[in-house]
């Protein structure tokens, strides 16, 4: 187990003309399970497989503790990696996968039993060691993959790259919880590729959000919903995704279109401006009785437990969450306000700052 | 033969449905359902006529002495008794049988060798592609006229070779095991090729966290090859397996153009002394029992083969 730092590193596959992971720096601290969320093509499995060593980055350093890493091959790693399908031997047994990492290292024979029957006992695999691994589920299957890289001693890390994709929803939750459980009796570190924020969301201690090669934001699960510090954030997290509209800061005041909506407590410079709420913090007044814009109500999608108002600002559609029930009707003009602690002023795409009460002139 | 069982198919699947529905007797479907077997009608007519009738003229002769047109007179089996005895038969069958087996011992790890060796990726690809492939393109008797002057001890280059440089006698138009293994050769040279395209594609269809997973778990090339690319290769060596049998099994132009069966009968494949029998000396009769044991042999064997890869695989 180690802290996992990357100093620089990036990746290019066209010999620097464009990057699939822009130079970055970056640790990952050890014990902690991480879920690594951005869209396909965004550079997830390349910093994955450089963590690994499949892959040498064409810049920087990767340092396990304090030895670097860089060129050492992927079998002197001691790391765990998990693809998106099963990858078994497949004319083996379930124990001779096991085993086979150690066998290739030339453990002695009384070792490499004891260390598989750790293992098999760890994920539940006891009743299944003289099967063949093909005859296994799918699920199955990605539990023995798993165990291939947990059955050498000091593993630096898990990594996982969407290791659910090929197992059914029934099961995922039961795979999820048994990664959890792993995860907490081993206590090693977990990198969970994903590209499904509910799956990183319930997963990780941590959730880091790639996007175009580069992090955009990293924390807590809550931390990334309320308080997203990218515009990619507030729409890859949340369902649906954070609203933006146009907006422009003149003196201290946030406008949208001739509506005040609220102020500007950071001493932002005045100029073109993006407001970003998440449906959940859009309110809907009555009429004028506090700051906020006119909208035009184009639909309602009843979700059962809540519905989602869609509306259109000027042509900007903006959706609010209201409780299940609502009457409001497509056409009619309603007044949406955007409470001030939830929501968030930005420029290129980047957080510069967020709302404030409009002091003295609104009641609410 | 595919479309007779997909109809037929169709008829078993649509008459269990009857106990539904009372009005409808059993009878009522089947009448019915009866009318899908002309779809069958085309199947039936084309392979009537490329490979049973054929086949039935050849039956035919099998149980019959022909002495002209006109002249022919119904002898049974006793045809098909005498191919089975008559030692010239047994001693090509074996000496076949033993080429098939030597072909496939040396194409088949040869041919995955080379596969593994090719390359994966990049501007080389193609060019060992092409080269690999070039003697697959070439007919049959070209090879054979090829091997012919090539293998020759006087004015071939690679007879002359290994005559006067190598210092080993060779001479395949007077020596039996020269002949043999001219012969061994020229075919491993005009078919490692199928076996090595067979391979590498299977070896290309393996996905790329395999090999990444090997190499997370330290495996070596051997391991890798061993545990990864082989038990992969299973499918495409089945079918290389069965090709590179029957086609080796039947052999007939290139030996009849390089040694024309010789020196004595060294190189008298099954299928050189069946044109002997029926072209050369045109004894129908026999020539026709001949090939249709020829045939069955062909058949039990590749059955067998199949048989025994695919169980292996489960």
């Amino acid at each position: 187990m180690a802290d996992i730092r990357l100093e620089g590193v990036g990746h290019s596959y066209d010999g620097g003309e464009t990057w699939a992971l822009k130079p970055m720096t970056w640790t990952w601290r050890t014990s902690r399970a991480y879920a690594l969320l951005g869209p396909s093509g965004c550079g997830k499995t390349t910093l994955l497989n450089i963590i690994s060593g499949l892959i040498t980055p064409t810049v920087g350093r990767i340092f396990f503790d304090d030895r670097d890493v860089t060129g050492v091959p992927t079998a002197g790693r001691n790391i765990a990696q998990v693809f998106q399908f099963p990858v078994l031997y497949e004319e083996m047994s379930v124990y001779d996968n096991l085993a086979f990492p150690l066998r290739n290292r030339k453990y002695p024979k009384n070792e490499i039993d004891q260390r598989v029957r750790q293992v098999s006992q760890l994920l539940g695999l006891d009743h299944v060691l003289r099967r063949r691994s093909r005859r296994l589920d799918p699920g199955r299957q990605q539990i023995v993959s798993l165990g291939r890289g947990l059955v050498r001693a000091q593993v630096a890390a898990v990594l996982l790259d969407e290791p659910l994709t090929v197992v059914d929803p029934a099961l995922k939750w039961t795979l999820r919880s048994k990664l959890k459980e792993i995860h907490r009796d081993t206590g090693h570190t977990l990198i969970y590729v994903t590209h499904d924020q509910t799956e990183a969301l319930t997963f990780a201690d941590e959730v880091v959000v790639l996007n175009d090669g580069a992090i955009v934001q990293a924390g807590e699960p809550a931390e990334l919903f309320l308080s997203p510090a990218h515009e990619f954030v507030g729409h890859f997290i949340g369902s649906p995704g954070m609203n933006v509209l146009p907006a422009e800061i003149v003196g201290d005041v946030v406008r949208v279109g001739q509506a005040d909506v609220g102020s500007v407590a950071d001493g932002l410079p005045p100029g073109p401006v993006r407001i970003g709420v998440r449906p959940e913090f859009v309110e809907i007044t009555g009429a004028r009785r506090s700051p906020g814009v006119a909208a035009r109500v184009t639909g309602i999608d009843r979700m059962g437990a809540y519905d989602l108002v869609h509306t259109m600002v000027g042509d900007h559609p903006m959706i609010a969450r209201t409780a299940a029930g609502a009457s409001y009707r497509p056409g009619a003009v309603e007044f949406l306000h955007f409470p001030a602690e939830r929501t968030f002023l930005f420029r290129d795409e980047v957080r510069c700052g967020s709302l404030a009460p409009l002091n003295g002139r609104s009641p609410g | 033969m595919t479309a007779g069982t997909q109809v037929s198919g169709e008829v078993v699947t649509a008459a269990p449905a009857e106990p539904a529905e009372p009005h409808e007797t059993r009878a009522d479907l089947k009448r019915k359902d009866n009318r899908a077997w002309w779809l069958v009608l085309p199947v039936v007519v084309s392979v009537a006529f490329t490979a049973i009738i054929p086949l039935m003229t050849v039956v035919n002769f099998s149980v019959q002495d022909v002495f002209s047109p006109t002249e022919r007179v119904f002898v049974g089996l006793d045809w098909f008794y005498e191919a089975v005895r008559r030692p010239e038969n047994r001693e090509a069958f074996v000496r076949t049988l033993l080429f098939s087996a030597q072909v496939l011992l040396v194409e088949i790890p040869l041919g995955v060798a080379i596969a593994v060796a090719m390359p994966r990726r990049g501007f080389w690809v193609s060019v060992a592609l092409v080269l690999v492939a070039l003697p697959l393109l070439i007919p049959w008797n070209v090879v054979g006229t090829i091997w012919q002057i090539f293998a020759r001890a006087d004015i071939g280059l690679g007879g002359w070779t290994v005559n006067n440089v190598l210092g080993i006698g060779f001479n395949y138009t007077l020596d039996s095991t020269d002949a043999w293994i001219t012969i061994l050769v020229m075919d491993v040279w005009h078919w490692t090729p199928l076996v090595a395209l067979l391979a590498y594609a299977g070896l290309r269809s393996i996905p790329e966290p395999y090999f990444q997973a090997a190499q997370i778990d330290g495996a070596s090339g051997w391991a890798t090859f061993r545990h990864i690319q082989l038990p992969r290769l299973r499918g495409v060596l089945t079918i290389a397996i069965l090709l590179r049998f029957m086609d080796s099994f039947m052999i007939y132009t290139e030996p009849f153009v390089v040694t024309g069966g010789g020196p004595g009968n060294a190189t008298s494949f099954l299928s050189i002394l069946l044109s002997k029998i029926a072209v050369g000396q045109f004894d129908v009769g026999p020539a026709g029992a001949f090939s249709l044991i020829y045939f069955l042999i062909v058949q039990v064997l590749c059955y067998v083969f199949f048989t025994v890869l695919t169980r292996s695989g489960r």
